[in-house]
């Protein structure tokens, strides 16, 4: 009897490996291998393929680095205004489609939601396109008396900056509406009765029942959109740099970590440890910033 | 007064959402417009159809092998996307059927690698495919993106809802345990496979970094790629431009009209 079971926890055993095997090599081979390899990389020094070890000498270099200050910078200012902007204005539009006696719902929620099946490099090439100097947006805001000079969405930093925040936001709100639509739909709607005959106002409901019933949702959307905006790298280098020169906006304004490894990795002489270094920036501050969401919207039991 | 709030609040709820459905879906139509126009046109911002529909395709074929470079996006994303849903629906149904202290401990780590940004992984595999000579080649694109933590976790959750009635009735029959994936799991779970097929056809051809770094001759290049070095020449054509973000976009929205449903069930239902 005992080897029976023994044969059968065998069998259950090899099957599932069997079963697991082609994905743990894949990832092993594709995720893990390369992820210490660039780990190793980071304490080496050199140009090309001539390296040496070099101890923390790349992890010194950082700070002496101020490209890759600019870089950290700007994708940290990416992140924090971005990230809440968007997410604020999915949950805010998710809230209104909400409501089953809305006219137009799937038509609404439909369009809204398009721009995330667009091409990510075609709608940065269509924003270059309406937010050149003398182009659609400018003649606009021109012509509705919302500015008395063109804004230089291409040519001033600080523009420069709200321009790649507006696209990433209209590519990525409908995306992040749809689960917290699919959220919004899951709550049992009695329990807003209650607090409807209790006098509580619609706002006092949606803050004081809606979003803590969110919290799974909204860190998740958090993380995802997090991890998004720190690899930020199509849409600069699609609005904002040419083929033939590597400045990512005017004065570097929107050069974000991604694009500063790709430039150091395949634009300038190639400094594979170095540009490591700069990567592992990304992940300790990805790594950091899910556990402080991770903490910040658990359940409390 | 009441009725007046009421009515107030449900104007402005249908102007914001009424500003915010235009918003989303005009960029699409400037795209229209715009392949109907020459570059001067679009950069000065006409609104309106105009004549330069033939001259901008004819000067975007003439700039690229516009059939190959469509080929090509094609013919990668279909074979991430076939390989990608095979080893991850193995992996799912393997993890959530036959559970074990050890694969889950391997299940965790591979959660763990969506925390892995892709820019910390570009340089070490650029070696990698450059010692295993397939730089420049459709499989150095594919491989790397078959292995995929978001589609494994997405088939074990589905999996969850698998009923094990089936699979046990199926071992009382004498079928292997591959076969009860093959011919009972794979066809019960017809919805889960179309959800994710979109969700990773998508990824897939809209890719740009990866396929940036190794594809380099022009006979490999992408559509993604292609639109990208049109639009950053020195002096644009703005006109070929439009033509080609027409031809990036459509398949990605043709397979959302044509599978909608599954494609909000499939991005929604992992989170459930």
């Amino acid at each position: 009897m005992a080897s029976a079971n023994r044969s059968l926890n065998r069998y259950f055993d090899i099957n599932g490996w069997f079963f697991v095997a082609p994905a743990a090599l894949l990832i092993g081979v594709f995720m893990v291998y390369p992820i210490l390899y660039s780990l190793w990389m980071s304490f080496q020094t050199g140009k090309g393929m001539m390296t040496q070890f070099g101890g923390l000498a790349n992890i010194r270099r950082l700070f002496d680095d101020p490209m890759f200050m600019l870089a950290l910078y700007n994708t940290m200012i990416f992140f924090i205004v971005q990230v809440p902007v968007m997410l604020t204005l999915a949950l805010f539009l998710a809230s209104l489609l909400d409501n089953p006696n809305l006219k137009f719902r799937g038509l609404i929620r439909t369009a809204i939601f398009l721009p995330c099946v667009s091409s990510l490099v075609g709608y940065a090439v269509l924003f270059k396109s309406m937010f050149v100097q003398d182009g659609l947006i400018n003649s606009t805001l021109l012509a509705l008396h919302i500015t008395s000079q063109p804004i230089p969405w291409m040519t001033d930093p600080f523009w420069a900056r709200v321009l790649i925040i507006i696209a990433i936001t209209w590519r990525w709100t409908g995306y992040n509406m749809i689960f917290f639509l699919a959220a919004l739909q899951n709550i049992d709607k009695s329990i807003y009765e209650a607090s409807r005959i209790d006098g509580v106002p619609s706002w006092g409901r949606f803050f004081y029942l809606t979003v803590p019933m969110l919290k799974p949702v909204i860190l998740f959307t958090t993380v995802t959109s997090t991890i998004g905006t720190l690899q930020l790298f199509d849409e600069v280098r699609n609005i904002m740099t040419s083929d033939a020169g590597s400045a990512a906006g005017p004065s570097n304004s929107a050069l974000t970590l991604s694009v500063y490894i790709y430039n150091l990795t395949f634009k300038f002489v190639p400094s594979f440890g170095y540009a490591a270094t700069v990567s592992y920036v990304i992940v300790l501050a990805v790594a950091l910033l899910a556990v402080i969401q991770f903490y910040a919207l658990r359940e409390k039991d | 007064m009441d009725r007046l709030t009421r009515t107030l609040s449900s104007v402005f709820t249908y102007a914001f959402l009424g500003i915010m459905a235009f918003l989303s879906i005009f960029p699409f139509i400037w795209m229209i417009l715009g392949a109907t126009n020459n570059s001067n046109d679009i950069i000065t911002g006409k609104i309106g159809i105009g004549s330069a529909l033939i001259d901008n395709i004819r000067a975007f074929a003439a700039a690229v092998d516009v059939p190959l470079v469509f080929w090509n996006s094609i013919k990668i994303a279909l074979i991430s996307t076939a390989l990608t849903l095979i080893v991850a629906s193995l992996a799912g149904y393997g993890f959530e059927v036959f559970r074990s202290k050890y694969r889950e401990r391997v299940y965790n780590g591979i959660l763990l690698t969506l925390m892995v940004p892709f820019a910390a992984l570009m340089i070490p595999l650029f070696i990698m495919m450059g010692k295993l000579g397939l730089i420049d080649t459709h499989w150095a694109v594919i491989l790397p993106t078959i292995g995929s933590a978001f589609v494994i976790f997405y088939f074990r959750q589905s999996t969850k809802a698998f009923p094990s009635e089936l699979r046990d009735a199926a071992r009382v029959d004498g079928l292997k345990e591959w076969q009860i994936f093959l011919l009972i799991y794979v066809p019960v779970m017809r919805s889960t496979y179309a959800a994710a097929f979109i969700i990773v056809f998508m990824a897939s051809w809209n890719n740009y970094l990866w396929p940036l770094i190794v594809l380099q001759s022009n006979e490999m290049k992408t559509i993604t790629l292609v639109v990208s070095s049109l639009a950053s020449a020195y002096y644009p054509d703005f006109g070929a431009v439009m033509v080609s973000a027409i031809l990036a976009t459509l398949p990605t929205l043709l397979v959302f009209f044509v599978m909608q449903r599954q494609f909000v069930q499939g991005m929604t239902g992992s989170i459930k």
